[in-house]
């Protein structure tokens, strides 16, 4: 069995940014397992720009983005397999993989890094009424269909979900020719960037219905119309309001989940609050020499911060092949405060906090001028400033040692809330 | 005074943007946002981004940018004349597929690299 020092699992940006800081930390014995014909991900349906603007201080569009990355790494001598879709991960690090050439095999490895990345959220999963007919997708299929295969999903379109991929899509299938009618949103706010609303939808004067939803799909063969309804406080559909939009597709943006299935099955602790696995400060799971980053531990908004993040682990599983395991000693624990829906990482050993710990979390509502504490029992350790805060738009604060060394408790409390202005 | 939301940068900054005083910007965190901001009231421009026919690649299409912001209301004119590209693989990130795209004295090209 061929032995590696690391087998990243996933060639997109997690996966790129991982193997790379591992190879500058000084592995020389990397291997990336991609599943797709080609390295970079879902960065290469992603042809509009706005990448990159943290990491390159340039505005790319996902391609050049993607392939920044993939021309670092072909200076190196990271061995790259596409084509080649794991199977298993055991605790003990053996990689269980198939692809054409080399049929089924095993590698095993002295640390892995899971890079994933996510899926959408589809139909299923949120449980739309109506026929069963064609024409309805999730944007992420309808892009790959369009960006890279060259076929053409539809020519009149209702949106349901405003994240970023259907906003994105909306622009996108107006520019190839078709009519898109709406964009649908449950929530009384969109969850995807300002910036995107403005250059997606106001620009081709697409409406946004805020605090609507989808009630009904008709269509026989292919889908012919669907019903959009407004929905009250309680995001139930208001009988009276529906109005009906005569179309051939229904594009679905409406949330991404980590594909942990590999982690799961390893037998990785997982966190249901973000469905990733749970890690500690250096992106290492529950199993030792395990480490995850990018969109399989917590969805990101920007692939700049999944770059970052995937460095991180890069290093950590560098450290490990290198060091040996993390050394034991004291550690906390981050828990949800009021407003905050998760905290990334959730577990801190202090041994290894160093100059201190980006820790990644979101809020459950739109703030104004409000404020972020982090607290050890009743004790206050940090507390940040912010002017706006969404549910759409992952926050980041960084821990400094000497803050977290403060801590009383063996849990620490991550919370928001309003300040006046 | 007009209300604007910066889209230069996924921060989407709030600004105001007056026509007096020579086109007065407030808001922005940054200057690009007070150049973003002087532009979208006099003289609004974006980048399109867009895909090509690609021929002889493992993939049927060629992403493609346009290397510079064209005005906005020439978007669904250049985007149309994407239409008519046909590219021939291999191609290389920034090589031109389309020379002064409507007249805009933009040039489109590629932004991914295919063999």
């Amino acid at each position: 069995m061929r032995e590696y020092e690391l087998i990243v699992i996933g060639g997109g940006p997690a996966g790129l940014a991982a193997a790379l800081s591992a190879w500058e930390g000084g592995l020389r014995d990397i291997l990336i397992l991609e599943r797709d014909s080609a390295l970079g991900g879902i960065l290469n349906q992603c042809v509009h720009n706005g990448f990159g603007l943290h990491r390159f201080k340039e505005e790319l569009t996902g391609p050049e983005y993607a392939g920044r990355f993939i021309d670092m790494l072909s200076g190196t001598g990271v061995e790259v397999k596409t084509d080649s879709m794991v199977l298993s991960i055991s605790p003990e690090k053996q990689v269980e993989y198939v692809n054409p050439t080399d049929g089924c095999q095993v590698a095993c490895a002295k640390a892995v890094v899971l890079a994933m990345g996510c899926r959408e959220r589809t139909r299923g999963a949120i449980s739309v009424p109506g026929a069963r007919c064609s024409g309805i997708f999730t944007a992420g299929a309808a892009q790959r269909f369009i960006n890279i295969e060259g076929q053409m999903v539809g020519r009149r379109v209702v949106i349901l979900g405003s994240g970023d991929i259907g906003l994105i899509m909306a622009r996108r299938m107006t520019l190839e020719g078709a009519e898109v009618l709406a964009c649908v949103e449950l929530m009384p706010y969109s969850s995807g960037l300002n910036r995107n609303i403005v250059q997606c939808l106001e620009d081709f004067g697409i409406p946004l219905y805020l605090s609507h939803t989808v009630t009904n799909i008709i269509g026989k063969n292919r889908l012919e119309k669907v019903v959009v309804s407004a929905v009250d406080e309680r995001r139930q559909p208001i009988p009276g309001t529906e109005r009906t939009f005569l179309c051939d597709t229904l594009l679905l943006s409406v949330g991404l989940l980590p594909e942990n299935e590999l982690t799961r099955a390893m037998g990785a602790e997982i966190d249901p609050r973000t469905n990733g696995a749970v890690v500690w400060e250096n992106m290492e799971t529950s199993v030792p020499g395990v480490f995850a980053c990018g969109n399989v531990l917590q969805v990101h908004d920007l692939v700049d911060f999944v770059s970052g993040e995937s460095g991180r682990a890069g290093v950590a599983a560098a450290d490990y092949v290198r060091r040996g395991p993390a050394p034991a000693g004291r550690t906390l624990k981050l828990e949800n405060g009021s407003a905050v829906t998760y905290a990334v990482p959730q577990r801190i050993r202090m041994e290894m906090v160093g100059d201190g710990v980006q820790v990644f979390f979101r809020v459950n509502r739109v703030f104004g001028k409000s404020a972020v504490t982090v607290k050890s029992g009743e004790k206050q350790i940090a507390r940040f400033q912010r002017d706006h805060m969404a549910p759409g738009e992952m926050e980041r604060i960084l821990l400094p040692g000497k803050l977290l060394a403060l801590a009383e408790r063996d849990t620490l409390t991550v919370s928001a809330e309003e300040v006046e202005a | 005074m007009k209300e604007l939301v910066c889209i230069v940068c996924p921060n989407g900054c709030r600004l105001r943007a007056y026509e007096e005083d020579g086109c007065r910007v407030e808001g922005n965190a940054c200057p690009r946002g007070e150049e973003y901001g002087k532009n979208e009231l006099l003289y609004p421009v974006r980048v399109l981004t867009g895909t090509v026919r690609l021929h002889g690649g493992a993939i049927a299409r060629c992403p493609v940018k346009t290397v510079g912001p064209i005005p906005k209301e020439k978007l669904l004119e250049a985007a149309r004349a994407l239409c008519g590209v046909d590219v021939q693989a291999p191609v290389h990130t920034g090589d031109v597929v389309l020379a002064d795209v409507c007249g805009t004295g933009v040039d489109v090209a590629a932004t991914r690299t295919i063999l």
